[in-house]
């Protein structure tokens, strides 16, 4: 069976969750492999969480936003950026490749964005290979 | 009040009113060339004159600042009052020969020629209407006599033509100048016009158009006198209500709302831009918007339609999708220019006779009745030509030296290239979101879809709602759409707001972060992160602690509590963890 990648997403209430809601309206087709968890900001993403997704078994996991300057909260994905890069360092530290990571912005009207990331990602993780970290 | 008679009949006035004006309050129409309401009278033409009786005194005096007195008789038509008349006429056309108003009046009293001379060029009378215009009432002070005797004439200063910066360029003096002796030149582009409706001039006080609304008129501050020198003020004067304020000023007004309805529209894609098309450069190629104001029967023309030459056009071109439906400026489809170019067509065709094609990429007749009313036109013997125009260019027609149009298309029915001589070219240009679209999309926190226009909560379900509750969207802002769809949004938008009016409570979500005190170490990393100022520290206590009504539960303050004392209802770690594990149940199993 060839490998499929188990990728977590978070994704902001305001912005990528309604874009990514819109591509299904819009009946485009986005990967299966990203499995979709709603927070009401990218602020809200501990960091925690994304280390606990590694460990419960994710290949990869993609962090999504409001553009810079259309967060519903006015910064809350700016500290999501600040967190990612910090994030990114210590990741490397435990042997995870950073590029397993993604931080991205998706607004409300990218449907089409949504599939564009969301494709990108998977076959980013594809291409690194299975993780292992559960085991 | 006091009493006279004029010719016989007995009038009431109130006292020191001049003869003049007594007279026209019965209808009595006295001749004269130098009077003008609102400005003090000089008696210099003295073609007014009329005879005064009082007891056994008769007498000769101008009508026009001779006050009316009590008991008094006057006499405007008799003979001894024809004969000076006559006689000063006689003079003015001796010294102001061609001059058509003096001319014709000189006729009326029988007077053909002067015996005082022959002077075709000189057209000013010196009545001083413009000098006392200039000084009184525009406080401008530029005209003025100079010279007397024979050589007395009226000029600018130190006599240079339209050299001077004191002439602010209000036309006043040319308006009240009775022979027309007065020219304006604007030798420095001071006359204001109204820049986005080019088709006329306007005055500084007026009504922007018949159906505005509110329908008051409102001042120009560039080109009003009264703003401009402080003189003037003759519209304050003959308003009787007393509604003139030259102090109102534009205010912010703060109001405390609970919904907010956005209704901000929408502009008109710059057709210069497509220099293809000539708008701007050429003659006689109009925007819609322009030719709908010509088209207006209160509009510059009285509804005609025109051409920059005055004479009627013999063919007219409406060419469709200027800017919409096109991959370099605008994909989608701006919705209401086929129906207005086919009401163009369908009035063009009632008020003149001339040819009409329409240039269309595809006929979007949508609506209810919409077909029905494209059949009609059909009918009408409108010309459609199926491509889009390719240019507009400047030609020649037959005989006529003077510059036609031509518009270049290809007729994608018959498979041609075609050439369309036309008098006239009429722009549909697209329906675009506003200049600060984005700016506005940020006061309300609106997403704005690819197009620009703001994105509703759900195409089909919530097509007047906002993610943000409590704000709503009607009309164009949201997306190009005729005025049945507007008004079909706009009402459904407010019947929204009712609802929740009529309700009088709101349901908030439930989704906010809260302090554990217990845990709380009293760092205040939470208190500068809140972007909505709730979290306040507690000196007392030494914790941080949540207004709960401002919080909006982002979850920034628990994501970051170096304790965890922080924990967000909805969206505890403990849930998002649990969910983490429910969603990977299936990884890691080989």
């Amino acid at each position: 069976m060839p490998f499929e990648p188990k990728i977590v997403g978070f994704l902001c209430n305001w912005c990528s969750y309604t874009g990514a809601d819109l591509a299904g309206v819009s009946r485009i087709k986005w990967p299966p492999n990203v499995r979709p968890i709603r927070v009401m900001c990218s602020g809200r993403i501990d960091p925690t969480f994304i280390v606990k997704a590694f460990r419960e078994g994710a290949d990869g996991v993609l962090v999504s936003g409001c553009h810079p300057g259309d967060c519903h909260y006015y910064q809350g994905n700016y500290k999501a950026l600040r967190r990612y890069h910090l994030l990114r360092r210590v990741l490397e530290q435990f042997g995870i490749h950073p590029d397993r990571l993604m931080l991205t912005w998706v607004s409300a009207a990218e449907g089409e964005r949504w599939a564009k990331v969301t494709n990108e990602i998977t076959e980013r993780v594809r291409k690194l290979g299975p993780l292992h970290l559960k085991d | 009040m006091i009493k006279l008679r004029i010719d016989g009949n007995e009038v009431e006035v109130n006292a020191g009113t001049p003869l003049l004006k007594a007279a026209q309050k019965l209808n009595i129409e006295i001749p004269t060339l130098c009077y003008y309401e609102g400005i003090e009278p000089y008696a210099a033409c003295r073609v007014c004159m009329v005879e005064v009786v009082r007891g056994r005194r008769r007498r000769m005096v101008t009508a026009c600042n001779y006050p009316a007195t009590d008991g008094i008789e006057v006499f405007t038509e008799n003979e001894r009052v024809r004969r000076a008349r006559r006689l000063n006429l006689e003079m003015l056309l001796g010294r102001c020969s061609e001059v058509p108003v003096i001319r014709e009046l000189a006729a009326k009293y029988g007077v053909e020629k002067s015996r005082f001379g022959y002077d075709p060029k000189e057209k000013c009378i010196l009545c001083g209407l413009c000098v006392r215009m200039c000084s009184d009432i525009v406080k401008a002070n530029v005209l003025s006599f100079a010279y007397s005797g024979p050589r007395r004439k009226v000029v600018t200063p130190f006599e240079r033509e339209m050299a001077t910066d004191v002439c602010i360029a209000c036309g006043a003096c040319a308006h009240v100048c009775p022979t027309g002796a007065i020219t304006i030149e604007d030798l420095s582009q001071r006359r204001g016009e109204v820049p986005e409706m080019p088709l006329g001039p306007k005055t500084a006080i007026s009504i922007p158009f018949q159906q505005a609304v509110p329908k008051v008129p409102y001042i120009d501050p560039d080109a009003c006198i009264k703003m401009q020198t402080g003189g003037c003020g003759i519209c304050a004067q003959v308003c009787e209500p007393e509604a003139i304020n030259y102090t109102m000023q534009d205010e912010v007004v703060e109001l405390d709302v609970g919904q907010i309805l956005v209704a901000t529209g929408y502009q008109i894609f710059e057709a210069s831009q497509m220099a293809q098309y000539g708008y701007g450069k050429l003659d006689n190629v109009l925007s819609a918007l322009e030719f709908e104001k010509m088209l207006n029967s209160t509009g510059p023309t009285g509804g005609r339609v025109l051409m920059k030459n005055g004479k009627e056009p013999r063919a007219i071109g409406l060419i469709h999708c200027i800017g919409s439906r096109d991959a370099r400026y605008h994909k989608y489809c701006s919705r209401v220019c086929c129906m207005y170019a086919l009401k163009f067509a369908h009035l063009v065709k009632d008020r003149t006779n001339a040819e009409v094609y329409q240039f269309y990429i595809d006929m979007r007749a949508f609506g209810k009745g919409y077909e029905e009313f494209y059949s009609r036109i059909l009918d009408e013997g409108v010309n459609m030509i199926r491509g889009k125009a390719a240019e507009v260019v400047e030609a020649t027609w037959g005989n006529e030296r003077e510059g036609h149009l031509l518009v270049r298309c290809e007729d994608t029915l018959i498979g041609k290239f075609r050439e369309v001589p036309v008098d006239m070219v009429v722009l549909c240009a697209a329906i675009e979101p506003n200049a600060d679209q984005d700016r506005i999309g940020q006061i309300f926190s609106l997403s704005r879809s690819p197009d620009g226009f703001f994105l509703e909560r759900h195409p089909k379900l919530d097509p007047m709602g906002t993610v943000n509750d409590g704000i709503y969207l009607a009309g164009c802002c949201q997306g190009p759409k005729d005025i049945p769809d507007t008004v079909a949004q706009a009402q459904g938008a407010a019947a929204r707001i009712l609802a929740l009016i009529s309700k009088g409570e709101v349901f908030l979500d439930p989704i906010r972060a809260c302090i554990d005190e217990n845990l709380c170490g009293g760092c205040k990393v939470c208190n500068n992160l809140c972007p909505y100022s709730a979290i306040t520290f507690d000196d007392v206590k030494k914790v941080s602690i949540v207004n709960e009504t401002l919080c909006k539960g982002c979850g920034t303050c628990v994501a970051a509590c170096p304790a965890g004392a922080i924990t967000g209802s909805g969206f505890t770690d403990e849930q998002i963890f649990a969910e983490i594990e429910g969603i990977l149940a299936d990884a890691g199993n080989k």
